[in-house]
């Protein structure tokens, strides 16, 4: 069986650009939320001089991460902000000194086994960095380690524009072998898989030559067929495990992680500096110079644009992420986040939406969907408000990847009305479960 | 500074539209057009474009009456008008021909919703229609030169092979029958075109064609004649590929082409009508939801095994 997809434009204009440190802005805005699950509690207050590194924000609660300041400074102010998500969070604002001095606690963390390696994670407030953005020590804090058969490593880095991932892979190698290292030593794996689309040659050779010199690592090379980098396609093409449906990867033996997390625990390890800095791929039609930035979290996305040489034009849309999955921003002061990867700034023409016309019934929709759903099916059910044939439909199954509404020749919103059927779906199932206990 | 566009993802399209996809119909209908012109004269683009005019008009007309959105934009109806052309004889009235294209496009595409919509082909509606309305003019097979010719499978029926044309002449076109029909070389342009481009997927012509054949062989039938003659070249490759009245999945496509070509040899062999082409599609059409229900694949890590 082979999964489909579809094959958009790479777009891969900054696979040879090093990348740049921008420098430190005026005021940097860091959000509570950067990951999925409860915001972070406020660990500051205003006019706190703050040190990088230094904690701002706690964990709370069991699926949430601690967030660190990415600047030295003083905080200017802490006031709930909208994020383009739509969620109202608690946002700490630090004016820059300039010095970039790192807090005092900062030192290499005492790992020794399995325990405080968990807890190594959890302190460096590490997120999936693809993009995802869940935390990564509820992922690695396994209760049972032989469940686990493998690693996969995700460097398929299949959404167009973006090579953040790419440049881990050529300018960090050491820090995936030793991220890998950290793996094996600490979690008992011993077999790992880096899953790489095959339009990253250069990529491919430096993992390849590594991956030679080491026991258990098989570099596996993907057609470059988005979404390649899904979590339960990735699975599928490396391994030939099908991840059942409402399952994680673990269900059949996998942890999946993403390369620059894995290289960013190896990093933490060594250095102990928590994530306070990110390198984003700036680019889009709107982009003067489109290039590889590390900037600090909380930057300003403007500033970014200013390292690559300004903005053509006045940008129609910006996008975190790439453009079959990235969420549109609302303003050129939104902050990177911890799990930004790319800024894609659109000229009109780029952003301006395609005009919708009547579903001609081409089946394109369903011979592209990675998961074989129906997405005209259940555009059909979800008009008529049928909860029963969204479920039958299978609706909840879809990882909104977008190949649905790419591949449809009348413009229809498919993967968009997936995603309202998915909520739809939900309200009934709850209400049935509801039903069912009174 | 303006305010930048909020959307949902994905940010991006692929070129292909709807008008794309009936742009590149038309251009797989040419040589089929052009051939009806060199064998049948200049009536026949007579017939074709008053097919195309009144397809394109009573579209726009019923949907300015009904205030709904036009879409004669989308080149939809022209296809229609040139399939339906194709099914017709080139002697065929010019009103009877004008009445056709009315019943397609309003009867069988707009009052179901227009399109995508459509449970049945509009040009293989409006054909039988025709058939059944005027029996005489749509059965009269007349050369330009005034001769009249049997179509071969009606020649075949009567048992008087002596007047069949040469495999040469069916292949390039030079005999009796509807004025797109006839030219198995330039219908077979048309498909490949079709296929290169990926407008249709090779499963329903290859089903359809290969189950013509088979069975021809199994009844001791010329094969040649069988896949030349009648209406095949032209239902297997650009109306029974029609998306809002055929199957979208592999197997539903598969299953739609064989059953295309046993009732289509089925009328041939034993039926009262000497070719059944369009019936055998009509039929299929019909049976579209039950086969997409049919053949729609599980959803992956839904239990379904590997396939």
């Amino acid at each position: 069986m082979r999964l489909h997809g579809i094959k958009v434009q790479h777009k891969k204009h900054t696979a040879d650009s090093a990348p740049v440190r921008l420098s430190v802005p005026d005021e940097v805005c860091i959000p509570m939320s950067m990951h999925i699950g409860k915001p972070a509690k406020v660990a500051v207050k205003r006019g706190d001089e703050v040190k990088r590194g230094q904690l701002i924000g706690e964990r709370d609660g069991f699926v949430s991460a601690p967030i660190h300041a990415s600047v030295s400074g003083k905080v200017s102010k802490v006031e709930e902000i909208t994020m383009s998500t739509g969620q109202k969070v608690p946002a700490v604002f630090i004016k820059t000194d300039g010095l970039q001095e790192n807090a005092e606690d900062i030192a290499a963390p005492d790992v020794h086994d399995f325990k405080s390696f968990v807890e190594a994670v959890e302190l460096s407030g590490v997120v999936g960095l693809g993009g995802a953005g869940f935390p990564t020590f509820v992922k690695v804090n396994v209760d049972d380690l032989d469940k686990i058969d493998e690693v996969v490593i995700n460097a398929a880095e299949c959404e167009p524009y973006i090579t953040s991932d790419t440049r881990t892979m050529l300018d960090k190698p050491d820090y995936v072998f030793k991220g890998i290292d950290a793996v094996k030593k600490y979690m008992g794996v011993k077999r790992f898989v880096i899953g790489i689309e095959d339009n990253k040659k250069e990529a491919i050779k430096v993992m390849k030559d590594y991956a030679s010199k080491t026991d258990g690592v098989e570099v596996k090379v993907l057609p470059s067929i988005y979404p390649q980098g899904g979590e339960k396609v990735l699975v599928y093409n490396t391994t030939g495990k099908i991840i059942p449906k409402g399952g994680l990867p673990l269900a059949v033996g996998v942890i999946v992680i993403n390369i620059t997390t894995l290289a960013f625990i190896a990093e933490y390890l060594e250095t102990g500096m928590p994530l306070v800095e990110k390198c984003i791929t700036v680019d889009g039609s709107a982009v003067n110079n489109p290039a590889n930035v590390i900037a600090p979290i909380g930057t300003p996305i403007e500033k970014l644009f200013e390292a690559c040489g300004g903005l053509k034009c006045e940008p129609a849309k910006i996008l975190y992420g790439g453009p079959m999955m990235g969420i549109s921003v609302p303003s050129v002061d939104t902050p990177v986040l911890k799990m930004t990867n790319a800024i894609i700034a659109m000229d009109e023409k780029e952003a301006t939406p395609p005009k919708t016309t009547p579903c001609i019934n081409c089946g394109n929709c369903l011979r592209h969907c990675p998961f074989k759903l129906d997405p005209k099916g259940i555009m059909s059910a979800f008009n008529i408000g049928d909860s029963e044939a969204l479920e039958a439909l299978n609706v909840d199954l879809c990882m909104e990847c977008g190949c649905c509404s790419y591949v449809c020749p009348a413009k229809r919103p498919l993967v968009q009305t997936n995603k309202l059927a998915k909520i739809k779906l939900r309200e009934y199932l709850n209400s049935k479960k509801e039903e069912g206990t009174k | 500074m303006r305010k930048l566009i909020s959307s949902v993802s994905p940010h991006v399209n692929s070129p292909l539209t709807t008008q794309k996809i009936m742009l590149d119909m038309v251009i797989a209908l040419l040589p089929a057009g052009i051939a009806s012109v060199i064998i049948f004269g200049l009536r026949a683009l007579l017939v074709i474009g008053v097919c195309v005019a009144v397809c394109v008009f009573s579209e726009w007309g019923f949907e300015k009456i009904c205030k709904k959105e036009n879409t004669i934009t989308d080149l939809s109806a022209v296809v229609t008008g040139l399939l339906l052309a194709y099914n017709l004889p080139v002697s065929i009235p010019i009103w009877q021909a004008a009445f056709g294209s009315i019943v397609a496009i309003v009867v069988v595409k707009q009052l179901f919703g227009g399109i995508g919509q459509n449970f049945a082909n509009p040009a293989i509606t409006a054909r039988i229609i025709m058939m059944t309305a005027f029996s005489g003019t749509m059965t009269s097979w007349v050369f330009p030169d005034g001769v009249s010719s049997a179509t071969p499978l009606a020649l075949m029926t009567k048992g008087d092979m002596a007047s069949l044309p040469t495999y040469l002449q069916m292949f390039l076109g030079w005999r009796g029958g509807c004025l797109g029909e006839t030219c198995t070389l330039a219908l077979l342009l048309g498909g490949i075109y079709l296929l290169i481009k990926k407008v249709i997927s090779w499963h329903t012509p290859v089903a359809f064609i290969g189950t013509v054949a088979l069975m021809s062989l199994v009844c001791g039938k010329d094969i040649p004649y069988q896949l030349m003659a009648g209406g095949l070249m032209l239902g297997a490759f650009f109306m029974a590929t029609d998306y809002s009245s055929t199957p979208p999945t592999k197997w539903g496509k598969i299953i739609f082409g064989i059953g295309c070509g046993l009732i289509t040899i089925l009328i041939r062999f034993w039926g009262n009508f000497p070719e059944g082409v369009s019936f055998s599609i009509l039929i299929m059409n019909i049976l579209t939801p039950y086969i997409t229900k049919l053949t729609r694949s599980k959803p992956f890590g839904t239990g379904g095994g590997k396939r």
